[in-house]
Order: C-alpha cells, then sequence, then structure tokens
C-alpha cells in the first residue's frame, strides 16, 4: 500500500474509504491489477494451471459492448473456398452467423442456356468440382427423360461405376479437409493421397482429372480403357485397408472424439424445415437416400445399405462419410463384376455422333456428325425435374425446353447451397473453435454454391 | 413423372400450407422461369415439394405478372426457402413479400439488372481495356 503523507491532501478527491489519510489503492486502475492478499489453494491452482476450469460459455448477462463482430473469409483456407462469414462473437462464443456468399458466381444458369444439350455437361460438371460426373449424370438424365430415350446397359452400369467411384473421391476429400480442419494433419495427407488412385483411373478413362465431360445425353463419351478391372481391383484393394488406417488413427482417439463429439448438433426436424439432404439427414437418424427411394440408372439393380447415425453431431457425419465409402466400395465391385457387354452409348443416330471411322465412308454419317456438333439435336417441348443423391445431398437438375436445342431454361439445384442454411444453427452458441469443425462436417463446396 | 399444381397467386401461400400440413416435409427447389415474349404473365415461379414420408414429390407453379412483380414469400412454412427466394429475388426481379432479408445473395449488392431474366444479354458488360469500344 503506497501512503504518500505530504500530498494527502491532493489526493483527498482520490481517497474513498481511506484509513488515516492513505488512499485506497483499489479504486485506482493500478490497484485493480493488484492480485489478491490472501489466495486460496483453488485459486493458486488455477492460476497456475495445474487446475482447468472449463468455462468456455460467457453468461448471458454480458452486455452488447462486448460483442464482436468478425468477418471469417472469404480467403480462409477452412471455408472450403471463398465462402464469407460474418461471426458475432460474444468473448469465445458465436452468437450469430450470416454466411456471404456469391464470390464465384459465374453464371452458370445463364451460360447453360446458350449452349446446346451436347455442350451442356462441359457446364454443369464444373459446378460442384468434387463430384463432376454427378452433375453430368443429372443434366444427362433430364435430358433423356425429355427426350424419352433410355441409355444401354453397359453405359448406365459405366455411369454408376464412375459416379459410385466419385463418391469415394468426394468423401475422402471432406475426411481429409475435415481433418485439416481440427488440426488432424495426417488425414489430409492420407486423404489426398488415396483419392489420387481415383483420379489417376478417372484421368485414364475421361482423359481428365475433374470437370471430365464423359458422361452425357445419350450414353457415355468413350468406354473403359482395355485394363481397367486391374485399376479398380488396386482401388478396391488399397481403400479399405487405408480406410482401417483411419479408424486406428482417429476412431478411438481422445481428442478427435473430445473435439466432434456433441459439436454442432444437427436435428432431423432441423434438416427437414431447412431442406438438407445427404450424409447430414442420414447422420441425423434418418434413412433417406435417393438410390433407394427414387432409384436412377439402374442402381436399384445392386445390393448395398444406407448407413444411418442417431447422434446427429459432427462426430457422426464424419463417421458417416467412413461408412458411405465403404457401401459404395461394394456397388463399384458389383458393377465392375456384371458390366454388360454391348454398346456404351445409345444408337440413335439423332443423338449420338457417329465414330469418327464412318465419317470417311458414309455421307450420311458426316451430315450427322455435322448438324449435331453444330445445330445439336432438338429436343422436344416439356419440362423436367431429376434429382440424384450426389455425395452432399440431392442435386436436382430443372431444365425447360421450347423445342429447340437449347435449353430455354436450366436450374441445377445444388445440395451446398441448401446445406449453407443450416451454418447459422450449426455453429450458434458454440465456441469459435468448435465454428470450423462446423462448417468441415457439412462440407459445402462453393462452386455448387455460388455456379 | 412429378405431379403439377399450378395456383392462382392469392391461394399460392394457402396450397403451399396445405401441402405442407399433408406431410410435404422439405421444399426441394425454388425457381423460377422468364417467358419473355412468349406467355402473359411473364414469370413463372416453379416449387419443388418433396415428402419423404410418402416419397413422393409435388410440384406448384404460380404466374407472376410483370406489373406487380410480388409473390409471398414461403419462409414462414419452410425457412430453407429463404436462399431461394433470395436468389430468385437476385436473378428474376421477383419480390417476395414478408421475406426476413430480402436482399441480392449472388450478385454484388450494388448491381444493375437482374441477369436470369431473357431480355438482359449475355456478355454484355463493358469492358475495362483500353480503346475498347464502348457498350451500352
Amino acid at each position: 500500500m503506497v501512503k504518500n503523507k505530504e500530498n494527502s491532501e491532493d489526493l483527498e478527491f482520490w481517497a474513498t474509504n481511506s484509513e488515516e489519510g492513505g488512499w485506497n489503492i483499489a479504486s485506482t486502475d493500478e490497484g485493480s491489477q493488484k492480485m489478491n492478499d490472501e489466495e486460496t489453494d483453488q485459486q493458486l491452482k488455477i492460476q497456475t494451471g495445474s487446475d482447468v476450469v472449463d468455462d468456455y460459455f460467457i453468461e448471458e448477462e454480458t452486455s452488447e459492448d462486448e460483442r464482436m463482430i468478425v468477418n471469417m473469409g472469404p480467403q480462409h483456407p477452412s471455408t472450403h473456398g471463398v465462402l464469407r462469414l460474418q461471426v458475432e462473437l460474444e468473448g469465445e462464443a458465436v452468437r450469430r452467423v450470416k454466411p456471404v456468399i456469391g464470390y464465384l458466381h459465374t453464371g452458370m444458369e445463364k451460360t447453360g442456356e446458350e449452349l446446346t444439350y451436347l455442350q451442356g455437361p462441359t457446364n454443369t460438371t464444373r459446378m460442384d468440382y468434387l463430384s463432376p460426373f454427378f452433375n453430368e449424370l443429372v443434366f444427362s438424365l433430364a435430358t433423356e427423360k425429355l427426350l424419352d430415350i433410355e441409355v444401354p446397359a453397359r453405359a448406365q452400369t459405366i455411369r454408376i461405376l464412375m459416379t459410385e467411384l466419385n463418391r469415394i473421391s468426394s468423401h475422402l476429400v471432406a475426411l481429409a479437409t475435415g481433418g485439416m480442419d481440427i488440426g488432424a494433419l495426417s488425414m489430409m495427407i492420407f486423404g489426398f493421397r488415396e483419392r489420387e488412385l481415383i483420379l489417376n483411373f478417372f484421368e485414364k478413362t475421361t482423359g481428365l482429372r475433374m470437370n471430365h465431360n464423359y458422361i452425357r445425353p445419350g450414353g457415355v463419351a468413350a468406354d473403359l480403357p482395355d485394363d481397367w478391372q486391374k485399376d479398380v481391383k488396386e482401388i478396391l484393394k488399397i481403400i479399405p485397408e487405408k480406410l482401417k488406417d483411419y479408424d486406428e488413427m482417429l476412431l478411438d482417439n481422445p481428442i478427435w472424439k473430445g473435439r466432434l463429439q456433441n459439436v454442432g448438433i444437427l436435428t432431423t426436424e432441423e434438416c427437414l424445415a431447412y431442406g438438407i439432404t445427404g450424409p447430414s439427414l442420414r447422420a441425423a437418424g434418418y434413412g433417406w437416400d435417393l438410390r433407394k427411394m427414387q432409384p436412377y440408372s439402374g442402381i436399384e439393380k445392386f445390393d448395398f445399405n444406407v448407413p444411418v447415425l442417431q447422434e446427429s453431431d459432427v462426430f457422426a457425419r464424419w463417421r458417416i462419410k467412413v461408412l458411405e465409402i465403404l457401401e459404395s466400395l461394394s456397388i463399384v465391385e458389383q458393377a465392375m463384376n456384371k458390366m454388360p457387354k454391348g454398346p456404351y452409348k445409345i444408337q440413335d443416330k439423332k443423338v449420338t455422333p457417329p465414330p469418327r471411322k464412318r465419317l470417311d465412308e458414309s455421307m450420311e454419317a458426316l451430315i450427322h456428325h455435322f448438324k449435331i456438333y453444330t445445330e445439336g439435336f432438338k429436343v422436344p417441348e416439356g419440362e423436367v425435374y431429376v434429382a440424384v443423391e450426389s455425395p452432399r445431398g440431392e442435386l436436382g437438375c430443372y431444365i425447360v425446353s421450347d423445342g429447340s436445342s437449347k435449353p430455354y431454361r436450366m436450374h441445377v439445384r445444388g445440395p451446398s447451397f441448401c446445406n449453407l442454411q443450416a451454418l447459422p444453427i450449426v455453429m450458434a452458441d458454440s465456441p469459435i473453435a468448435d465454428a470450423v469443425a462446423a462448417i468441415a462436417s457439412l462440407d459445402p463446396v462453393i462452386g455448387d454454391v455460388d455456379r | 413423372m412429378i405431379e403439377v399444381l399450378e395456383v392462382e397467386i392469392e391461394k399460392y401461400h394457402q396450397q403451399i400450407k396445405a401441402l405442407f400440413d399433408d406431410g410435404y416435409e422439405m421444399m426441394v427447389d425454388l425457381t423460377a422461369v422468364d417467358w419473355f415474349r412468349k406467355r402473359e404473365p411473364r414469370f413463372e415461379l416453379v416449387v419443388n415439394l418433396l415428402s419423404l414420408s410418402k416419397n413422393s414429390r409435388k410440384t406448384v407453379k404460380v404466374k407472376v405478372e410483370d406489373e406487380t412483380l410480388t409473390v409471398p414469400s414461403i419462409t414462414d412454412i419452410y425457412p430453407g426457402a429463404n436462399f431461394y427466394e433470395r436468389e430468385v429475388y437476385d436473378m428474376f426481379g421477383i419480390l417476395f413479400e414478408n421475406h426476413p432479408e430480402l436482399t441480392r445473395i449472388l450478385m454484388p449488392d450494388d448491381w444493375i439488372g437482374h441477369p436470369l431474366r431473357k431480355d438482359y444479354g449475355s456478355g454484355r458488360i463493358p469492358v475495362q481495356f483500353k480503346n475498347a469500344p464502348k457498350v451500352d
């Protein structure tokens, strides 16, 4: 205690509750920083860090001044692209979240109105860049429904093979980036390493690692390469082994569980109200899968289960992706074993271009080739909505045709766009450290959000 | 095939509410079509509903006049319609009554025009290169 007898009268103003002319140090700014004179053992333990008090949540009574709005993104490594979140913080706790999107908007629906139906998959494949085959598939299915044609059995099975492999590669990226966001950096390396196997097979088959433009109205662009079974067998052998490694590393890992369990709860009711489909809905205990309920491209002939978990937290959403990879592997194996022989695209000269060889021999083939690549094939008037189960949920395509060779209106219902609406619910009233885990568990792809 | 219900604009909100009570728990998709100089009225709003319990889909269509351009919002029934109605407002300029926050979602806030309208040309933004001819 500082005692200044000489200046005690000058300091009279400050000296509240003072004894013998001194002034109470606790009433000044310096004084408030003084440690307590007598401390209990408990307080000492807290100060030295040997006893940790879990006081993440700030009491509700804090004033408005303590709220702070922080911009997360658009350039932030854990927002999976250019997602911007306006986060209202109260200390460590997230109170309100507002997603701001549109930074990757490239007007793909407008572009789609100016491309022919054959050029359409080139455009749609760039929307959800982690699952391009699904975008091509849904556009092709919608066009085929308008044309009222059915593609050959081999084309259907190739489509299933490629989309299910794509589901595995997409989920692997989700596991990898989800791990990276939480700090499990080995998971990031592992996930991308295994995805490379699948992308190599895609490159061999379609010529490109992403944005393949392989599934087209009327079938697929090319047949599978000569020794494709060898590559698929290698994928089927390696990925289950690696999944075991992931489980060994993470499934019983106390840090991983502590970070993910009971975090970011998204219940079934919230999923239904906000239109959230896919793994998030199935992790909330509702076994809805379009592959079972509204099958497409002959997937009803395959034998697989739909994994459902009840916990509806981030851990369940991580776990369900691992289980879905295993189911997809089983579908891929079945597709490989019963791949039918025959043509890989429909034998309709008005829809599919003739083989290159025929152009030198047949005048008619040359005309068809010319017409399809310049004007495109005409699609009857009508409108159609087709949906497939993409790795992130229901991916729909709504096409309105006016009878010309270009869609009058082409709209893609991206699952990420809809799932993003759940972020404010998932993140509200949770510590900011869990916010990143919540974003990663919803697995938004900004190319699909902004289109 | 998906069943299509065409309703008047006055009965639109009522119809959606009736379908929600009928077990159509999820609003899957909401979009619009611009029938510029092809049909009257000009705009058509297309709402796609899904019933998970009954495994069925229904489409509700409502025609929107070019003069009024106003539709009641269904965010009070399906909160998930929020982003979709903002997208339709952004792309077509259709206004939604009682929407919690009707602002542009994909385009910048100060953007002029509604890109998915048929009278909005694509690629007509003036390019800021030297000596480039100006386009209106």
